[in-house]
């Protein structure tokens, strides 16, 4: 299980700021962040330490197993933002 | 020792908060180059401007009222402005009240993060007809704008047409769309609840003047019309069935082209609003005698130029969409501001990574962020990097003694005539005491916060008992 960026995200990137994994993209030097709808969250790479949770000022973290009904389907947007299946 | 440097900051939008955040750099420092660094090597005092009494700039009046969760960015404003430095001047305007000159006089260093408060223009005869207005003024409108409160909206015709393929257009469409109590929630002005209660729409017309491929909306704004209840969604015009084949797509079309064959291929419910999302579509003409009637629209086809880019080309075909209400959404522009280099063609201020350009050199001690720097584009956190890199360019300057220094007022001599130029400035505490009281409001009626929507009301909340008391 992974954490999910769902669609509140406003690309704030506090949680990638302090992710120890570094599994979130695009950052904001990365060329895609100036046009990016959202931040995603590798989830091969997340360490499931909830950090990023209580940085995002919008709440738009959750844990994969517990998404709101409405995002169900961003386990499989974050997932295929880095060409893998969720 | 050395003395604070004393910043300026010209609007308290998302771009000037974070200027003044980066400024005011908090104990977890600045990320940049994959790590977070101190870059702030001295004390800073910031004194960020605003023509508004009140903070946060197109947070509170450009936000749609139904997504109160992107809102809840206003805690990383809230904290940098409680921070030891800040200071908030509201109800002050830049180039009435005090002018450029004079911010440069007075400050080590200015930072413009006036936003793009017009709109680009859409050159068709009949734009001025009344029941024409900017999609940028309807928000304004429904966000509780002081100046836009007095708005002349009439929503009795029962159709409405929004021109453009962006994210206030789907923003507009959606809170014309949404069944009456589903905003009640929320924190959208009391006027525009009460006109939309009794609205008479029933039908919104999205019109793209490309291919839906070519739409700038993003996919959660596409995706969220699906869950409008009571409202049918149409597309017409789109050619997005399975026989068409697009091309290599990235990611987020193939989300937008999947999302746009799913509305397509629904049936009608008979729901009693719908929002028809009509392609390949131009705005020709408004008509109407002295108000609006109608909206004429050309029909397009693509066509790839030399550039394998893809055009719109009037096939010639028109039909009279008959409106009451035609909102223009094709996108918000930049308004010079006095004493301060423009481009009109862009609607920025000319500058090099945050530095104002005029005559072909940087001016010393001037720079500017946000969509006053780069155009209204990005989303709320895209401004936090322009921020960061504008400050990071003023940092330099301060660094390599590039500002002029000479002259600067202290904070106390600032506030003094800034004061006796507008008695009523709204200052942190002022705006303290509007948010408490909207907040309060909003309690009784189960609403996040019941907005104050005329100046003198938030003038009188800024002056009146202090918070918790």
């Amino acid at each position: 299980v992974a954490y999910v960026i769902g669609p509140a995200c406003v690309a704030d990137y506090s949680c990638l700021e302090i992710c120890p994994a570094d599994c979130i993209r695009p950052r904001p030097d990365d060329p895609g962040f100036d046009s990016a709808e959202q931040l995603y969250i590798d989830p091969a790479r997340c360490i499931d330490c909830d950090a990023c949770v209580a940085a995002c000022p919008v709440e738009a973290i959750h844990d994969a197993a517990r998404l709101p009904a409405a995002w169900a389907s961003y386990a499989g947007v974050n997932a295929a933002y880095f060409g893998r299946a969720s | 020792m050395t003395r604070s440097l004393r910043v300026a900051i010209v609007g308290a939008g998302p771009a000037g908060m974070y200027a003044a955040g980066h400024l005011l750099e908090g104990p977890g420092g600045t990320y940049l180059d994959g790590r977070l660094q101190q870059l702030v090597d001295r004390p800073v005092e910031v004194d960020v401007f605003d023509r508004l009494p009140t903070p946060w700039g197109l947070l509170r009046h450009g936000v749609a009222p139904d997504h109160p969760e992107k809102k809840l960015v206003e805690t990383v404003f809230a904290r940098t402005a409680a921070r030891p430095g800040f200071r908030f001047y509201g109800n002050v305007e830049i180039g009435h009240h005090v002018h450029p000159r004079e911010l440069a006089e007075w400050y080590d260093a200015v930072v413009y993060a006036h936003g793009a408060s017009g709109d680009a223009p859409l050159g068709i005869p009949g734009e001025d007809l009344r029941g024409s207005l900017s999609a940028r003024a309807f928000v304004c409108w429904y966000n509780g704008h002081p100046d836009y409160r007095d708005l002349d909206i009439d929503l009795s015709h029962e159709r409405a047409v929004v021109i453009g393929n962006g994210n206030v257009a789907l923003d507009v469409a959606r809170i014309l769309a949404r069944p009456a109590g589903s905003l009640r929630g929320t924190d959208i002005a009391e006027h525009a609840l009460t006109a939309l209660e009794n609205s008479g729409v029933r039908e919104i017309v999205v019109l793209g003047r490309r291919a839906p491929l070519d739409g700038a909306f993003h996919n959660p704004e596409l995706e969220e019309l699906a869950h409008l209840t009571g409202v049918d969604i149409h597309v017409e015009d789109g050619d997005v069935s399975g026989d068409h084949d697009p091309g290599p797509l990235d990611q987020d079309s193939r989300r937008k082209l999947g999302t746009l064959r799913n509305y397509a291929a629904r049936t009608t419910r008979g729901s009693s609003k719908r929002i028809v999302l009509r392609f390949l579509s131009s705005p020709v003409r408004i008509v109407g005698h002295d108000r609006v009637e109608g909206l004429l629209v050309g029909r397009n086809r693509l066509e790839l130029d030399a550039e394998g880019g893809r055009r719109a080309r009037a096939t010639g075909d028109e039909i009279l969409l008959e409106t009451g209400l035609v909102l223009r959404a094709t996108g918000y522009f930049g308004t010079p501001l006095p004493e301060l280099p423009y481009d009109d063609r862009l609607g920025t201020v000319p500058s090099i990574a945050g530095r104002v350009i005029a005559g072909g050199h940087t001016v010393p001690g001037r720079y500017v962020t946000g969509w006053a720097e780069r155009g209204p584009r990005g989303i709320i956190g895209t401004n936090k990097k322009y921020a960061r890199d504008t400050v990071r360019s003023l940092l330099d300057d301060a660094r390599h003694a590039r500002l002029p220094l000479p002259g600067t007022l202290t904070a106390e001599a600032v506030d003094g005539i800034v004061r006796s130029r507008q008695p009523q400035v709204v200052d942190h505490n002022g705006w303290l005491r509007i948010d408490d009281r909207e907040r309060r409001a909003g309690r009784a009626a189960r609403r996040p916060r019941h907005k104050l929507t005329d100046r003198p009301a938030l003038l009188d909340a800024a002056s009146g008992p202090p918070p918790n008391s």
